[in-house]
């Protein structure tokens, strides 16, 4: 398969590109920051990714979604990272519907997803850095379980219908084996959530479950074997957080060449001075490298490929690294008025942030890659 | 199955049988690498020649050409099959050369039917070794100040200059060199010839580098008659047929690190010299990190140099995207032999022992310093970006 977008996703990619900068533009964001919106993004919005078809985009035409791939995802991702949007679309529809996909949950759950009426939340994390193990514990109770621990920089935990968590039914807290993955509904008595407002505006919860008690059918695929799933919902989640910041890196990239060709000083264009044209130039190189890797990572990933592992590590670690630099040069190149709230190029630059510490840094995925290949 | 399908297990089956063992071991230096020519030396290995010939029977040398100038005249994504069938068993490249990599493209886009089926057969067969005349003393960077001059004499042209740079000069056949027709223009007079490095008045001179290898050469052309069907495209038109040849040069150049066949030098040799801890990872961590970081970054760039090549067959690339391939694989190829010098220790610093392979690794560092000047530094290639891509704007 060639290494670019066909002509359907090229299609899909304008859609999107349209609608996400019609509907959700950087204004949207502020929007909802100025009124400290409590919900953290807009249901009505959602409503209306679910008529474009988007939220079903990753489920199976049989279950009444698009049944497309992790290229297409990428691709409504990508603008949604260009814009800033604020959307629970990769929580829902990319890494849940992954963990749910081929599971006896699906019936249950993907209805709602498709219809925009369900938006779910994803609680891995139960420190700052993300995958220092799983100690949160579930034990059997009556016909179900109890879950008691705690999680966090779970985004949109606060308000989510559905919550997955990955628990431990067996071993200690390092194992790999040993864990269940759960679909929590949002009403389970004793599960508490705690919203913080990150740097980027959005929100992300500490969760609290204090003996939450769920049926054994909130069990994602087998008990004890939570890791197949949850190892599903990864990929999906750190692919997806990827094409995001694709969008987050190339949107920055973007706005500040454009800059570079309006501002003058000294006479000149800045763009026209050639210490700040091999910067941008440099930016431009790094994001193209990062585009591949994405583009990479994605191809395996639907083509279930035993290589997609790697290549997802690889493109989380390069997008991080990549959007990182393109939104530090883009306030810097701005000079003084990329400093400024008024100005969008730091919402980009927070937003980088959220994304590169989510599922995994840069540190992380490079310290898979050396596991994986034996150092 | 498809006949892609089919195609690859056809050509799976034929590489097992047909790539001896000895053309699997990865390249150690120079020596290892075929150039071809009319002063190939197949006596070290014999295996060199019969894998080469072998391969271009089939055409595979170049399999994207066309089958009437000797290639195998393969689809993009046959050719795609063939090379990661080739990665998968280790094979080595079966002919390296700038016939293939640089003038062939060239040749194929702007050359008389003539000059292709006169040239480029040959190219496939590996029987000429061809040089590049670009680079003059005071033209590095702005190639386009050259003043090696080539006047018209009738039925000839009569070269006269300098060539400063030109690698292999004193190995290779024929050569492909800019030539000024006109001093009224400085792009619009140039003009590109061909011609046989035997031919009377021209002469070499190797410049030693800091790698202790001279692969390069000062070139010295006295009144040099060189045939009229030897310019290639228009004259005076020569420029267009220069840029469209250095994009192919670029291209070839931010691959280089890549193609290095079998295991991972750079994670085996950190891993022989500094060992593994008892949790199984590197024992030097800042040591492994770096490796790790740049790991990360060379898988990425092998991504890239797959999609630029598909977006290339497809017609999808930017003109000017092989500047940033070869901006980005040269820094990363310098980064990688900085990692394995420090992984290698006072090992690699070793500079003639047997022991280092002659200083194998040492030498194969300092030869990496070049990939960053060579076909336009690095410099250039973001000037390039930034003025073609971005389209910034002039001061
Ligand atoms: C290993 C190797 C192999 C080579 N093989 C060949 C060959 O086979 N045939 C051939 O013809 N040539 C060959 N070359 C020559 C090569 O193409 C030139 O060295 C190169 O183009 C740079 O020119 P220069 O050496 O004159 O440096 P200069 O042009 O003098 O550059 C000096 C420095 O100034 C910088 N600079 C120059 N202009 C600008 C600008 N506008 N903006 C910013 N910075 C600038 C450069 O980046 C560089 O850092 C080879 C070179 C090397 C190192």
């Amino acid at each position: 398969m060639p290494l670019y977008l066909n002509d359907e996703q090229t299609m899909l990619a304008d859609t999107a590109r349209d609608f996400v900068a019609q509907h959700a533009p950087v204004k949207h964001l502020r929007s909802l920051r100025d009124t400290s919106d409590p919900t953290g993004f807009s249901r009505d919005l959602w409503k209306q990714f679910a008529e474009m078809g988007f939220t079903g985009i990753l489920i199976p035409e049989g279950d009444g979604g698009l049944g497309l791939g992790h290229i297409e995802a990428g691709v409504v991702l990508e603008e949604i990272g260009r814009n800033l949007s604020p959307s629970p679309f990769l929580a829902t529809s990319v890494a849940a519907v992954a963990a749910l996909n081929h599971s006896a949950q699906r019936d249950r759950w993907f209805f709602g997803i498709v219809s925009g009426e369900t938006v779910a939340a994803i609680a891995v994390d139960e420190k700052a850095k993300h995958g220092t193990g799983i100690a949160m514990r579930a034990e059997r109770s009556g016909n179900g379980f109890r879950l008691t621990g705690t999680k966090q920089f779970v985004a949109h935990g606060h308000v989510a219908d559905l919550i997955l968590v990955a628990a431990r039914t067996a071993g200690s807290a390092e194992d790999e084996q040993g864990i269940t993955l759960f679909a929590v509904p949002k009403d389970a008595a004793n599960l508490s959530a705690d919203p913080r407002r990150l740097a980027d505006s959005s929100l992300a919860a500490h969760l609290t479950f204090d003996g939450v008690e769920v049926d054994a059918d909130a069990v994602i695929g087998e008990v004890d074997q939570g890791s197949l799933p949850l190892k599903a919902l990864l990929a999906a989640g750190r692919t997806g957080a990827s094409a995001e910041m694709l969008g987050v890196g190339g949107g920055a990239a973007d706005m500040t060449v454009a800059y570079l060709k309006e501002r003058k000083q000294f006479g000149a264009h800045i763009g026209s001075f050639q210490a700040l044209q091999h910067r941008a130039a440099h930016v431009y190189a790094e994001m193209e490298v990062a585009r591949a890797a994405v583009l990479k990572a994605q191809q395996l990933l639907d083509a279930g490929s035993d290589e997609a592992e790697t290549a997802v590590s690889v493109a989380k670690a390069t997008t991080a690294l990549a959007t990182t630099l393109s939104v530090q040069e883009g306030v810097q190149m701005h000079g003084g008025i990329g400093m400024t709230d008024e100005y969008d190029i730091g919402f980009y630059m927070k937003r980088a942030r959220v994304l590169a510490e989510l599922f995994g840094d840069a540190n992380y995925h490079a310290d898979q890659l050396a596991r994986a290949a034996g150092y | 199955m498809s006949s892609l399908e089919t195609f690859r297990a056809e050509t799976r089956a034929w590489l097992k049988e047909n790539v001896p063992a000895s053309m699997r071991e990865p390249v150690r230096s120079d020596t290892d690498i075929n150039w071809g020519g009319r002063r190939a030396d197949y006596a070290k290995n014999p295996d060199q020649k019969w894998y080469m010939d072998a391969m271009a029977e089939r055409g595979w040398t170049v399999p994207d050409w066309p089958t009437e100038y000797g290639g195998g005249g393969l689809s993009p994504a046959e050719t795609k099959i063939l090379r990661e069938e080739m990665r998968r068993i280790k094979a080595r490249n079966p002919l390296n050369s700038f016939g293939i990599s640089m003038l062939g493209p060239a040749l194929l886009k702007y050359g008389t039917e003539a000059q292709k089926l006169k040239h480029l057969p040959k190219i496939a067969r590996g029987e000429i070794r061809w040089c590049q005349g670009y680079s003059e003393p005071n033209a590095g960077s702005d190639l386009a100040g050259l003043a090696t001059s080539a006047e018209d004499r009738g039925d000839h042209f009569l070269v006269n200059g300098q060539k400063v740079w030109t690698s292999y000069a004193d190995k290779a056949d024929w050569i492909f060199c800019l030539v000024r027709t006109d001093r009224t223009s400085k792009q619009g007079g140039i003009s590109f010839l061909l011609f046989d490095m035997e031919s009377e008045g021209v002469s070499t001179r190797p410049i030693l580098l800091i790698s202790g290898y001279s692969p390069f050469c000062e070139t010295f052309f006295d009144n040099v008659k060189v045939p009229k069907e030897n310019l290639v495209g228009e004259l005076n038109k020569g420029w267009d047929v220069a840029k469209y040849l250095l994009g192919h040069e670029r291209e070839m150049i931010s691959g280089m690190g890549l193609q290095s066949s079998g295991g991972n030098p750079l994670v085996d040799g950190a891993i022989a010299m500094v060992g593994l801890d008892e949790s199984g990872r590197l024992a030097d961590p800042l040591l492994r990190a770096q490796i790790a970081l740049f790991e990360v970054r060379a898988k990425a760039f092998s991504a890239m140099s797959e999609r630029f090549i598909d977006e290339l067959k497809a017609g999808k690339a930017h003109p000017a995207q092989p500047s940033m391939m070869k901006y980005y694989g040269t820094e990363l190829n310098k980064t990688r032999h900085e990692l394995m010098m420090a992984a290698g220790g006072s090992d690699a610093l070793e500079w003639d022992s047997m022991q280092s392979n002659g200083g194998a690794a040492a030498r194969a560092w300092l030869r990496t310093k070049g990939n960053s000047i060579e076909g336009g530094t690095s410099e250039i290639q973001l000037n390039i970006i930034a003025k073609r891509i971005l389209e910034l704007p002039s001061q």
